[in-house]
C-alpha cells in the first residue's frame, strides 16, 4: 500500500504505539486484580491515554513530570518499560521502586518522572519546585504537573500557581478532567470554570479535547517550547474519561455514572480508535498494520506480566533500607 | 446479643446522635451517596439529607476549617478524613485552631467536633495510605484521642466523642471494618479514660491499642498453651489515658509489653512504658517492652509490609523472654 509521504509519520505511529502500550498495560493490570494476583488496588488510566501520550511526546527525557494515583499512563508515556512496571505493581525487587511504591507510586525516575502521588494534589508543589530549580540553574527543562479535576480543590494549587506566575516558572499544569472525582461528578465539586482559576493569576490557560492525541500534542509542543523560553507557566484542561471505575474495585457504579455514558465514550471517543482511523484515512498506516502493532504490544505486555509474576520479591533486609540516604 | 460489623457500628452511632441532636452534621469526601469508599456512612444521606450529610471537594484543610468555625458557633460536626494519612493536610486547623481555641479564649470558646479517621497497615496501600498517626495528635494538648478496638468500642466511643465538648480524633482500624462483634441494641456510651481489662492474669500484662488488641489476644492464646497467665488491657482512649488501670495491672504482674501500630520511636508505646516505669518501677520484674510499627515508611511489597507490624508470635516471644528474665534487645 502506498503511503502518504509525511515527515511526521514516525511520530504519529509512536503516539499510537504508546497509547496501545498503556491500554495493554492496564488490561493486564486489571486482569491481575481480577485473578487476585495483585496486592491492593489500582486506578486504571484506560480511556485517558491521549492525555499522557500527547503531552509526553512533546517532552524530552530531561523534561520532568509529576504523576498521580492514576499514574500508569504517565509512567509509560514518559518512557518506562513494562517489565519493571509490572514488577513494581506486584511488589517485586526489579520494580522501578524496588517494590516499595506499588501502583500508586510507580515511576521511572531516570526518564524524569518525579513520582506518582497518592495524596491528591500532593505533587503540585514538587512540580513547581522543579521548575524553580530549572530557572535558578538556567536549565532548559520544563516540568509538567499532571493532576485530576478533583485535585483542583486543593488549596496548594493556588499557592503554587501564584508563585509560578510571579516568577515565570517553566511549569505546565495539566488538569486531566475525566468528569469525576472518585464517586462524584466534577460539576458538584468545582465552582465556576477551572480555566478561570489559572487566568486569575494571569496564567495562559487552554482547554483541549483530551481524546485527540494530535490536538493535545500540538498544543503541548507549542507550550513546552514557549515555557523553555521563559514564557511560562501555562495551564491546560484536558477533557477526557476513565473507562473503568475509580479503582479496580469500583464495579457497581451506576449510582454515579450511567452505563450509556460509559459506552458512548468507549464507542465514539476512544483515543486509540480516533488516531487509528486518522492514520488509515491519511494512509499513514493500514488497518492491518495497526492490528500488528496492537498484537505485538499485547504480546509484549503478556510476556512482561509473566516475567513479573515469576520475579523475586525483595529480600527482607530491604525493609529498612532507603529510609535515609547513606552518606557516600 | 446481635453481632454487627465495625462499619455498621459507626453508622449506627452517627445516625443515633444525629437523631438526638440536630446540631450534629457529617462532612467529608463522598460521605453522602457513595457512603465513603469503605461504605461506612451508607444510608445516612437518605435519612438526614444533604444539608446534614455533606459531600465536599477534595479540600481537607478547607472543610476541616469550616468544621472548626461551625463548632465554635454552635454546630457539632463530624469530619470524615478518609485515610489517617490525610491528617497531615489538616494539621493547622486541627492542632493550631481546634485544639487551642478553648484555652486561648480563656475558656470562652469551645470546639465540639469529631474527626473520624483510620489507621492500620497491611492493606497493600503503600506509604501514603497506611500510616497510624495517633501518636502525633496525642501530643497536642486540647485534643482527645479514641482508639476503638472492635465494633462494640467503635459505637460506644464514637457516641461519647460526638457528645464531648472538645475536639476528639477517633481512629478506626481500616482492616476491621468488616469484623463483627456483639453490640447491644440498647443505647450505651463508653466513657473516655476507662481502659478495658479484657482478660485477667498475673504473669504478664499485654497492653494493646486498636488493631493491636487482637494481636495481644492471639498472643495470649499462644501463651495460654504454655500455661502462662496473661492480663490484657485495651486503653480505649489515649487522651485521657486510664493510668490507674494500667499501673494496677503492671504492679500485679510486674511485666508489661505495650503494643501499638504507630511507629515505635517517640510513640504511644514509649509514653505508656515510661509512665509505668516512672510510677510502678519498684513493682517491675523486667523492663517494660515497647512494640510499635517498624520505623520505616510503610512499604508496598507484601513481603516487606508484613515485617513492619507487630505480630502475635513476636508479642508472645517477648512476653516469654521477660518472664524468663531475658532482656529483649530486638523485636
Ligand atoms: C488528599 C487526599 N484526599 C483524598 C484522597 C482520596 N482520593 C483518591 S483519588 C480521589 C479522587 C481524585 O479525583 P481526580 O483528581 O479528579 O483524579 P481521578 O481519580 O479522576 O483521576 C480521592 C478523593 C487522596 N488520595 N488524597
Ligand atoms: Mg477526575
Amino acid at each position: 500500500m502506498a503511503k502518504k509521504i509525511n515527515t511526521n509519520s514516525e511520530s504519529y505511529l509512536k503516539m499510537y504505539s504508546q497509547m496501545v502500550k498503556i491500554r495493554s498495560f492496564e488490561d493486564q493490570a486489571n486482569q491481575l486484580y481480577l485473578d487476585a494476583k495483585m496486592p491492593g488496588l489500582t486506578h486504571m488510566y484506560s480511556g485517558e491515554e491521549a492525555v499522557a501520550v500527547g503531552i509526553c511526546e512533546a517532552l524530552t527525557v530531561k523534561d520532568k513530570i509529576t504523576s498521580t494515583h492514576r499514574g500508569h499512563g504517565h509512567c509509560v508515556a514518559k518512557g518506562a518499560e513494562l517489565k519493571q512496571m509490572f514488577c513494581e505493581l506486584l511488589g517485586k525487587e526489579e520494580g522501578y521502586c524496588r517494590g516499595k511504591g506499588g501502583s500508586m507510586h510507580i515511576a521511572d525516575q531516570s526518564n524524569g518522572n518525579l513520582g506518582a502521588n497518592a495524596i491528591v494534589g500532593g505533587s503540585m508543589g514538587i512540580a513547581t519546585g522543579s521548575a524553580l530549580r530549572a530557572k535558578l540553574n538556567g536549565d532548559s527543562d520544563v516540568t509538567v504537573c499532571f493532576f485530576g479535576d478533583g485535585a483542583t480543590a486543593q488549596g496548594l494549587l493556588y499557592e503554587v500557581m501564584n508563585m509560578a506566575a510571579l516568577w515565570n516558572l517553566p511549569v505546565i499544569y495539566a488538569c486531566e478532567n475525566n468528569g469525576y472525582s472518585e464517586y462524584t461528578a466534577t460539576d458538584e465539586i468545582a465552582a465556576g470554570d477551572i480555566l478561570d482559576r489559572a487566568r486569575a493569576f494571569g496564567i495562559e490557560a487552554h482547554k483541549v479535547d483530551g481524546q485527540d492525541v494530535l490536538a493535545v500534542n500540538k498544543l503541548a509542543t507549542d507550550l513546552v517550547a514557549r515555557a523553555r523560553k521563559g514564557e511560562g507557566p501555562f495551564f491546560i484542561e484536558l477533557i477526557t474519561y476513565r473507562y473503568h471505575g475509580h479503582h479496580v474495585g469500583d464495579i457497581n457504579r451506576t449510582y454515579y455514572r450511567s452505563k450509556e455514558e460509559e459506552e458512548d465514550w468507549k464507542k465514539n471517543k476512544d483515543p486509540i480508535k480516533i488516531l487509528g482511523d486518522w492514520l488509515v484515512s491519511e494512509k499513514i498506516a493500514s488497518d492491518d498494520e495497526l492490528k500488528i502493532i496492537r498484537d505485538d504490544i499485547a504480546a509484549e505486555a503478556h510476556v512482561a506480566v509473566q516475567y513479573a509474576l515469576e520475579a523475586s520479591y525483595p529480600n527482607s533486609n530491604e525493609v529498612d533500607m532507603h529510609v535515609y540516604m547513606e552518606a557516600n | 446479643m446481635r453481632s454487627i460489623t465495625l462499619s455498621q457500628a459507626v453508622n449506627e452511632a452517627i445516625a443515633e446522635e444525629m437523631r438526638l441532636d440536630s446540631s450534629v452534621f457529617l462532612i467529608g469526601e463522598d460521605v453522602a451517596e457513595a457512603g465513603t469508599p469503605f461504605k461506612i456512612t451508607s444510608g445516612l444521606v437518605e435519612e438526614f439529607g444533604t444539608e446534614r450529610v455533606i459531600d465536599t471537594p477534595i479540600s481537607e484543610p478547607g472543610f476541616m476549617g469550616l468544621a472548626v468555625g461551625a463548632a465554635m458557633t454552635g454546630s457539632r460536626p463530624i469530619v470524615d478524613i478518609m485515610f489517617g494519612d490525610f491528617l497531615f493536610l489538616i494539621m493547622d486547623q486541627l492542632c493550631n485552631q481546634a485544639a487551642k481555641a478553648h484555652y486561648m479564649s480563656g475558656g470562652k470558646l469551645n470546639v465540639p467536633l469529631v474527626v473520624r479517621t483510620n489507621l492500620g497497615a497491611t492493606r497493600r496501600s503503600a506509604a501514603q495510605h497506611s500510616q497510624s498517626l495517633h501518636a502525633l495528635v496525642s501530643h497536642i494538648p486540647g485534643l482527645k484521642i479514641a482508639m476503638p478496638s472492635s465494633a462494640y468500642e467503635a459505637k460506644g466511643l464514637l457516641k461519647t466523642a460526638i457528645r464531648d465538648d472538645n475536639p476528639v480524633v477517633i481512629f478506626e482500624d481500616k482492616l476491621m471494618y468488616q469484623d463483627k462483634a456483639d453490640v447491644p441494641e440498647d443505647e450505651y456510651l463508653i466513657p473516655f479514660g476507662e481502659a478495658a481489662v479484657l482478660q485477667e492474669g498475673n504473669q504478664v500484662t499485654l497492653i494493646g491499642t486498636s488493631s493491636m488488641r487482637q494481636v495481644c489476644e492471639e498472643a495470649a492464646l499462644i501463651l495460654a498453651d504454655e500455661k502462662i497467665s496473661v492480663e490484657i488491657i485495651d486503653p480505649r482512649t489515649l487522651v485521657p489515658l486510664d493510668e490507674k488501670t494500667i499501673l494496677n495491672s503492671a504492679k500485679k504482674t510486674g511485666r508489661v509489653v505495650v503494643v501499638d501500630e504507630g511507629h515505635q520511636n517517640f510513640g504511644v508505646t514509649a509514653e505508656i512504658a515510661s509512665r509505668i516505669s516512672e510510677k510502678a518501677f519498684y513493682y517491675l520484674d523486667a523492663p517494660v517492652i515497647r512494640m510499635g510499627a517498624m520505623d520505616v515508611p510503610v512499604p508496598f511489597s507484601p513481603v516487606l509490609e508484613d515485617l513492619t507490624v507487630p505480630t502475635a508470635e513476636k508479642v508472645a516471644s517477648n512476653a516469654r523472654k521477660i518472664i524468663a528474665g531475658e532482656l529483649v534487645h530486638e523485636l
